[in-house]
């Protein structure tokens, strides 16, 4: 494997690592099963390509993206809690209303990024190659948003959101407004997906509608694998576990790529990747079988 | 070098050959090709680029290293192969549609890449403009001339003046024709009725709402339409709506005629332009091009069961009739 591809898992990895901890947040935390994600990925995109081809400075885009994510997740919330709609209904909802909400947005389905300017290019030093710097940037932002999270869950609000999603009936004894707290939680997570969705379309050359397909899948295979190399239930390891299970994922694709010397085509990728990220979940189960043996 | 003191002998007889054969290569080049998804057209470029390397002299596993990704639909693991090829360094990168060129351009500014079956490369901004880029990038477009397609429509339904067209509002090549449509039309004296198929599965009901509003259906060769070509095909033979395409596979599966690209030859011509650089010649330095052959099939069977018949003259001009 080249460094540059190397470079390359790392960076889309730790974009998806955005995307992982808003997952975690809706799944694990608030366990509410969200497939908006599929939507505010690329409306995150779509935001943030409009406003840069727009002229507006591209970090102000990329804020913007993360705003219209959070306004999103408080929509599917919304949906849930005042209109009584089924959570994972409420997201598929709010999810396919998302695609033409992009298309409207991007007024087409595909708006190029590759000639302007992004928070990459502006912070390019001349003598740093840009596969260096993207992911450089991007290590900056993920772990500003991982201990913005360990922060907050840990505060008052954090934890009645925490409380919610694991005893609603419980939270709402002790006097939580659990309702506040779905809809706070939901826009939180679609606003790091938001993000994840700028940050996106400004390294790979322009936002697409099809750029949300799965997205829902590898966060959460992000969640799960994360979770099967670092256990923990404390919130400081479990975003840790989510940032590193989504580079891990990414590595699994790039070895999937590279998979061809034995056989394998181009048309074995998801099957090669699904293959390889079972194996990371089998493994610390059986690492467990065998120390109970012993 | 393995070939070194191969190089004295083999120097005169390559002088000898130069002429007749001046692709062989002595030494190994390196295509990577990736598309975003897999579909009978996208292959048939990628094939074509492979049979016009061979044709030049450049033969995978003997003295081309080719390789071939797929991105399977998903936009994430396409940038990711992008990285990849990126880091293998090699002579020519084939992007086939426009989301795998985008990933692929975005990601270096020194790889020659040669886009391929992008409708509108200008657009994709993977190239300032249809002359030579000066940049590391080049390729070719599958572009349709709109004022013939139009043409085959009034030929196949002369008295059509409502034109209907189903397709995905999500496909930047399907929207580029759309609004080209939308202004070409009124000039001939026919309107546009569209139909929008975001999935699949809702080709069928799309068209089933054209019924009526329209005289004759044209699609181009959106991904969604072209895989549910059979939904529309019932349609159209249900509700006697005449359905010409824009691709001559659709022909085979039961619209009246489509004048369409050959996918195989747009492939070849890309891999012809990929042979061009292996020699040496800068991506830069080569203007895109579009797709020089189209080919008309016709269907007269289909047209029956749709409810026209088709002029003598033009099944004559066909290059293929299905029966």
């Amino acid at each position: 494997m080249s460094l540059f591809s190397l470079l390359g898992a790392v960076e889309i990895g730790l974009i998806f690592a955005l995307v992982a901890l808003g997952v975690y947040i809706s799944f694990r935390l608030l366990r509410f099963p969200d497939l908006t994600v599929d939507g505010s990925f690329p409306l995150g995109g779509a935001v943030c390509a409009v406003l840069i081809v727009a002229g507006v400075n591209p970090w102000l885009a990329s804020l913007a993206a993360a705003a219209a994510g959070a306004v999103a997740g408080l929509i599917t919330g919304w949906l849930n809690v005042r209109l009584k709609i089924m959570d994972l209904l409420a997201s598929i909802l709010m999810m396919i209303a998302l695609y033409s909400i992009n298309l409207r947005i991007m007024g087409g389905p595909n708006v190029p990024l590759i000639t302007e300017p992004t928070i990459f290019t502006q912070l390019q030093p001349e003598n740093m190659a840009d596969y260096v710097l993207r992911p450089l940037v991007l290590l900056v932002i993920v772990v500003l948003a991982k201990l913005a999270l360990d922060w907050f869950f840990a505060t008052e609000r954090g934890l009645a959101i925490r409380a919610t999603g694991s005893n609603a009936r419980m939270a709402r004894a002790q006097g939580i407004h659990t309702g506040a707290m779905v809809l706070l939680g939901m826009a939180i997570s679609n606003g790091l997906v938001g993000l994840a969705g700028a940050m996106f379309v400004q390294t790979q050359g322009g936002a697409d509608i099809s750029m949300g397909i799965g997205t829902i899948v590898i966060g959460l295979a992000a969640v799960i694998v994360g979770e099967s190399i670092l256990p923990s239930r404390r919130i400081v390891w479990a975003t840790l576990a989510v940032v590193v299970g989504a580079i891990v994922y990414r590595f699994f694709i790039a070895a999937a790529l590279n998979s061809d010397f034995i056989g394998l085509k181009a048309q074995d990728l998801n099957l090669v990747t699904a293959v390889l990220v079972t194996i990371a979940l089998v493994i610390p189960q059986l690492k467990r079988k065998l120390a109970a043996r012993r | 070098m393995r070939f070194t003191s191969l190089w004295a002998p083999m120097g005169a007889v390559a002088l000898a050959v130069a002429a007749l054969a001046p692709a062989q290569a002595a030494e190994t080049k390196s295509v990577a090709v990736t598309a975003i998804v897999e579909h009978p057209a996208l292959d048939s470029v990628r094939d074509g680029v492979q049979a016009a390397l061979k044709a030049a002299g450049f033969e995978a596993g003997k003295n081309l290293k080719w390789q071939y990704q797929s991105a399977q639909g998903n936009t994430g693991t396409a940038a990711q192969i992008a990285r990849k090829f990126i880091g293998d360094k090699p002579d020519a990168i084939v992007a086939i549609a426009t989301p795998s060129a985008q990933a692929v351009v975005a990601a270096t500014k020194s790889v020659p890449v040669v886009f391929s079956a992008v409708t509108d490369p200008v657009a994709a901004k993977l190239v300032a403009s249809w002359e030579a880029s000066g940049t590391n990038v080049t390729g070719v477009s599958d572009v349709l001339a709109l004022d013939k397609q139009m043409e085959l429509v009034r030929q196949v339904v002369p008295q059509a003046k409502r034109v209907g067209m189903v397709y995905n509002p999500g496909e930047a090549n399907s929207v580029v024709v759309v609004k080209e449509l939308q202004k070409l039309l009124p000039t001939l004296g026919m309107t546009l009725v569209e139909a929008a198929a975001p999935r699949t599965v809702d080709v069928s009901s799309a068209a089933r709402s054209l019924v009526g509003k329209v005289d004759v259906i044209y699609t181009n060769t959106d991904n969604n339409v072209v895989s549910a070509y059979e939904a529309l095909v019932k349609v159209g033979q249900d509700a006697k709506v005449p359905l010409v395409a824009s691709d001559t596979d659709s022909v085979k599966r039961g619209a009246i005629a489509a004048l369409g690209i050959n996918y195989r030859d747009l492939g070849e011509q890309t891999g012809r332009m990929v042979v061009r650089i292996l020699k040496g010649e800068q991506p830069g330095a080569i203007k895109p091009e579009v797709s020089t052959k189209v080919e008309l099939f016709v269907n007269p069977g289909a047209a029956e069961k749709q409810g026209v018949k088709l002029s003598d003259a033009l099944v004559k001009s066909a290059a293929q009739v299905i029966q």
